[in-house]
């Protein structure tokens, strides 16, 4: 996920060597002895601390024939540990008001936990156990395995849904990112309790590791209990054998049929990456093409002028294998064709000519203005800074974004939109009965879900 | 990401208001909110937060879409949407971007009994936002261009968030069978047959009849106090007029409802099936909060540790309840059986538990259990900018007033056993008198089955 940091108050001080900013948020990087680093945040203003966490690893962790693995596992980790069974774990975690929970993402997998400062002990305890000790007992696992199947089985007659997993199933095809993380109900069948343990040991490691913290906590408190909370864990890490993707299908349109009023429109194709010179660049393009809510150049077309549609959006993905750049919306079958042009329309001609002054100003205002609005909670701020850990980011990397999206020139912007958005280079994914499309694939199911295969 | 996200409050899932307090004896407020009025009626609220520079504002007016004339209904949210149509000062759409380049975010949302609008920004910008928003309230213009599009883009959500989704369309009808006579039966967003015939007049003469200062309430929470604000406010806002014929918030009363209403659909898009029991309830008591929270509240609630775990009868459930109504309110049950359990299982098993809760009661454990849960989440509202303005608007908006968040807690922490179970009598006086819901898959494999797949 892209999110943009940006200094509220960007004045410069002449006489200084270099500009002197107010500091967007007083980011400190810790190491602990046993070599975790910690980025935190202090702020007694509430007695309450938060902790987002994340070990590197993600799908490309899950066996290739079994996604689904660390879904469960991110589902289970509450569901009892140590000695403790489902409910005794989770009636400890609700009688003290402590929120943990755990996600399984594309390239790590995260945990956040939130406890009031005085129940701060019993929480980093049982925060320990369920990624030291999870017991994986069998009735909770056929739980959770029913649980998670009810909501694929919903999810597949859900066109929002489908219209992201058909576009990740055929762009990315055989690599983990065009797996389900959720798995499908196959694997919800042949996944075993030793896929789940064998699953821990290779994602829950101190090389992995990064931990960000806010709240009413100081320097010395965090890293004593970082290193309470994960220093048990093992210190080798897994070696990851996944390789980077460009996407498949480029150019063409893919249709699954599906009984309902709208079409669901993704387009995507290659994007930038994060690391790249020109990501601020590609930021503040994407921001005017569509990612800028009502100022966007897709939203204006689409909606404001012809309304076609409640919502359309566009934007940047930097993942550890692949790049993307894309767009969705929904819009009546009737319209579906009409959308979609205008979508491509709109990519050629930021292409061709880049954007004006003033769109370059106004992205320029919003971006440097809104970083704060991002940063109103505990938790917000806790996982915005493990999510900026997580792509590699510098800890003091949120105090110069204004600089470097200040920098950004409209010949940057020509300069990589040309390079970005070529139309014809779309994967375009539709869900529903559009009319006037003739599709190049129409497909019967959605791919990976064990369908037909 | 929601463009102008309207969240249809139709039936608040918002959890804030369902968290519970216990606190020590005392009476301490939890928001150290401070309210005054300004001299044409505006109720003006402010909520101290001095953790960044920044403040979200917001105008709530004391209108919904159940306060909507008869056959127009989904006009109080139409008029939401034309609200960032233009003013003479701010024309052609131009609102939110101005909003935006500014550093701010922007957006509304109708429901039954309210419609807020929002910005969150820098606390500099604060003089701004109520300029902009103060003209709107007075001064608001459109096109019939303008206005037919946007009735376009309303079919386009209307289809988005419901019709493209048997959930949507299932919870329509469930609402249509429990509030006979009453407009809570009819969706915020509108009948699409009514929807599609709303015209400019009809949102200019809705315009005209709510929303003036003397129906409306500012709420500022974050970086301010009310010695800065009121300054403001009363440049700002005072200076509009007061509207001397706001229309009354009449709505009839629900009929009763007798005998046993049972609504079923089949349809392919749906996975596994769902169940649901739905009563009408008292609003404002924090008894049936309570009892919710122990009934089906969390993963260690009754249904669900009996029902989930130790029976395997369901795959999940919960009860929910929402107190911040401005009319009757409702209590209701949610869940999806095992895969080898009926529908008409599990909901005999729900039954047998309330009957037992009837009969025996809740536990002191219980009960001290959900109170101190709810004194947690006290401290955990105040860790939000936003929250607790939602709070504030919700309250106020729904005929409670300023003390009803500030000392929530209290009250719950004078809950008593005795309480909580005259609170279940009364609500399931009637066991078998709600509206129960069927949401199945469809009994034929059809085409588009096999494409979202079946076991």
């Amino acid at each position: 996920m892209l999110l943009r940091f940006i200094a509220v108050f960007a004045f410069v001080v002449t006489l200084l060597p270099e500009p002197a900013q107010a500091k967007v948020l007083d980011v400190q990087e810790l190491t602990t002895p046993k070599g975790i680093t910690v980025w935190l945040v202090q702020d007694d203003t509430l007695p309450v601390i938060s902790m987002a966490f994340s070990f590197d690893g993600g799908l490309a962790l899950d066996p290739p024939e079994k996604p689904g693995v660390g879904r469960l596992v991110s589902i289970l980790l509450d569901e009892g540990a140590g000695d403790m069974e489902s409910q005794t774990f989770q009636k400890k975690l609700s009688d003290n008001a402590i929120e943990m929970s755990f996600s399984a993402g594309r390239d790590a997998f995260t945990g956040q936990l939130r406890t009031l400062t005085d129940k701060q002990d019993m929480a980093w305890d049982l925060l320990k156990l369920a990624l030291t000790d999870p017991r994986f007992d069998d009735d909770a696992i056929t739980r959770m395995k029913q649980a998670n199947s009810t909501q694929i089985k919903n999810s597949m007659g859900d066109p929002s849904w489908l219209v992201a997993r058909t576009f990740n199933g055929m762009a990315f095809d055989d690599h983990a990112y065009g797996q389900p993380g959720h798995g499908n109900l196959k694997t919800m069948q042949t996944i075993t309790r030793e896929d789940l343990q064998t699953y821990t040991k290779q994602q829950f490691t101190l090389p992995a590791l990064k931990v960000s913290l806010t709240g009413d906590i100081n320097a010395e408190q965090a890293i004593q209990t970082v290193d309470t909370v994960f220093g048990d864990l093992p210190d080798t890490a897994t070696p990851v054998t996944d390789t980077d993707i460009k996407l498949h299908h480029s150019g063409k349109t893919i249709l699954l049929p599906l009984d309902v009023p709208q079409t669901f429109i993704m387009a995507g194709q290659d994007g930038i990456s994060h690391k790249d010179d020109d990501w601020h660049a590609a930021t503040i393009m994407n921001y005017i093409l569509g990612g800028g809510g009502f100022e966007s150049r897709l939203m204006h077309e689409i909606r404001e002028k012809r309304g076609l549609t409640y919502g359309v959006y566009s934007s940047l993905s930097s993942m550890k294998y692949a790049t993307l750049v894309s767009a969705s919306l929904s819009t009546s079958n009737t319209k579906a064709a009409e959308a979609l042009n205008l979508l491509k329309q709109e990519w050629r001609k930021m292409a061709q000519n880049g954007v004006t002054e003033a769109e370059l100003e106004h992205a320029k205002s919003y971006l440097t203005g809104s970083l704060l609005l991002d940063l109103t909670s505990s938790k917000a701020i806790a996982g915005t800074l493990n999510s900026l850990q997580s792509d590699g980011y510098t800890y003091d990397y949120i105090n110069h974004y204004t600089d470097k999206i200040n920098a950004v020139t409209q010949e940057d912007i020509k300069k990589v939109a040309q390079r970005l958005l070529t139309p014809e280079q779309l994967t375009v994914v539709l869900v529903g009965k559009p009319e006037d499309i003739t599709p190049d694939i129409t497909l019967e199911h959605a791919p990976n879900m064990g369908l037909g295969e | 990401m929601s463009g102008r996200s309207h969240r249809l409050w139709a039936y608040a899932t918002f959890l804030i208001v369902f968290c519970l307090f216990s606190l020590p004896a005392q009476a301490e407020k939890t928001f150290n909110a401070e309210s005054f009025y300004l001299k044409n009626g505006m109720k003006v609220v402010v909520i101290p937060n001095h953790r960044s520079p920044v403040v979200s504002h917001m105008v709530w007016y004391k209108v919904g879409a159940a306060d909507e004339p008869t056959g127009k209904s989904g006009i109080a949210h139409f008029l939401e949407h034309l609200m960032f149509k233009g003013t003479k000062k701010i024309p052609d759409g131009h609102f939110s971007k101005q909003v935006k380049r500014m550093g701010g975010n922007d957006n509304a949302f109708t429901s039954q009994d309210f419609t807020a609008y929002y910005q969150n920004i820098a606390k500099d910008k604060l003089p701004d936002v109520m300029q902009m928003e103060a003209d709107r309230m007075q001064n608001l213009t459109m096109t019939e261009k303008q206005v037919l599009s946007e009735r376009d883009v309303i079919v386009e959500e209307r289809l988005q968030r419901i019709d493209n989704h048997p959930q949507g369309r299932f919870h329509e009808q469930i609402m249509s069978h429990l509030y006979p006579n009453h407009p809570y039966s009819i969706p915020v967003i509108g009948w699409e047959h009514e929807i599609k015939q709303l015209t400019q007049q009809d949102a200019l003469d809705f315009y005209k009849h709510y929303y003036a200062p003397n129906n409306a309430i500012l709420i500022v929470a974050g970086d301010i106090t009310a010695a800065e604000l009121k300054p403001l406010a009363t440049d700002i806002y005072g200076k509009i007029k007061a509207e001397k014929n706001i229309l009354p918030r009449t709505r009839p009363a629900p009929a009763p409802l007798i005998g046993e209403t049972r609504f079923i659909l089949e349809d392919p898009q749906v996975g596994r099936p769902m169940l649901q029991k739905i009563w009408r309830a008292e609003r404002g008591q924090e008894s049936l909060q309570i009892l919710s929270e122990i009934l089906g509240g969390s993963t260690t609630s009754r249904l669900y540790s009996k029902l989930v775990v130790d029976q395997k009868l369901a795959v999940s459930i919960s009860s929910s309840y929402d107190a911040v109504s401005l009319d009757e309110t409702t209590f209701a049950i949610y869940a999806t059986p095992a895969p080898d359990v009926t529908p008409e299982q599990l909901e005999q098993a729900i039954i047998d538990e309330i009957k037992t809760l009837l009969d025996k009661g809740i536990t002191e454990e219980e009960l001290k259990s959900a109170q101190d849960r709810a004194q947690a989440a006290s401290i955990y509202f105040l860790d939000s900018l936003q929250g607790p303005a939602l709070i504030f608007g919700r309250a106020l908006t729904s005929g409670f007033d300023m003390d009803y968040p500030e000392y929530w807690r209290d009250r719950i922490g004078a809950l008593t056993v005795e309480d909580i179970n005259k609170a279940a009598d009364r609500v399931f006086a009637k066991i078998d008198a709600p509206v129960t819901g069927l949401l199945l898959p469809a009994a034929a494999q059809t085409p588009a089955e096999k494409k979202g797949g079946t076991e």
